[in-house]
């Protein structure tokens, strides 16, 4: 007890874990959790939409429709990002599984990395798939 | 030798392992299905349709599903774990979670033989 007690404070006393307090691998982490929820709560739609789709020319026609309201565009816009965020950070963590870029600036770097990569992915399949 | 033990910190190295080993098979379809996409290119019912009218594309999008569905279950366990402190409530959402997905394994199947 005594030992630690005189031991130097490393740490900080608290933690201000408010969003736009994380840093960029906290954000990340905070990201891949929350697009793993919101894909999940969501599943039922997915399935939905790829029953409705494969079930016949008349049901294809209704997904079609479906996806050309707005509002649907951008709810399936929002899904594909929780799609190609937790994939880019979910390979992101298999490769520090096996202790590649676990330094702090090597888990900034690829940080940066999975937010930049996974905002490309969906502005890029989103104009072709849903836009 | 059958020793489960239901609390402490040894039982979770199965799902750890297995919500990586679904993750990567995860990786390795979507990348596959892209391809499948981009080969297709569907633009109507009658194509879209054909990028699932193999059996091997079947089988693996089937098996995409299983693996998506376990690792949601222990993804979801997690957060429960986390945040829901009462013990029947968060009971209750695990249960939840694991009927709902045994009920979409039996929707996939139907979705994806009845092609």
């Amino acid at each position: 007890m005594a030992e630690s007690a005189s031991r130097p404070r490393r740490y900080p006393p608290w933690y201000n874990l408010s969003l736009g307090a994380l840093p960029l691998p906290g954000l990340v982490s905070i990201f891949h959790r929350l697009s793993g929820a919101v894909l999940f709560a969501m599943l039922w739609f997915l399935l939905w939409l790829l029953d409705t789709s494969l079930a016949g020319e008349q049901g294809f026609g209704r997904v079609r429709e479906i996806g050309s309201f707005f509002l649907v565009k951008l709810v399936l816009l929002g899904l594909l990002w929780c799609y190609m965020h937790h994939f880019c950070a979910g390979i992101r963590y298999l490769f520090m599984d096996l202790h590649k870029a676990i330094d702090l600036p090597g888990a900034r770097r690829t940080s940066v990395a999975v937010l930049v990569v996974s905002i490309a992915l969906t502005i890029v399949l989103g104009a072709t798939l849903i836009w | 030798m059958v020793n489960k033990v239901v609390v402490g910190a040894h039982y979770g190295i199965g799902s750890w392992l297995g919500q990586r080993v679904t993750a990567a098979a995860m990786v390795v379809y979507s990348i596959l299905f892209a391809a499948a996409l981009i080969a297709a290119h569907p633009q109507g019912y009658a194509e879209w349709r054909a990028v699932f009218a193999p059996g091997w594309m079947k089988f693996a999008t089937f098996i995409f599903l299983l693996c998506l569905y376990y690792h949601a279950w222990v993804g979801m366990r997690d957060i429960f774990m986390d945040y829901v402190k009462p013990v029947g409530v968060r009971l209750a959402c695990h249960a939840v979670v694991a009927l709902l997905l045994v009920g979409y394994a039996g929707w996939a199947l139907r979705i994806l033989w009845s092609v």
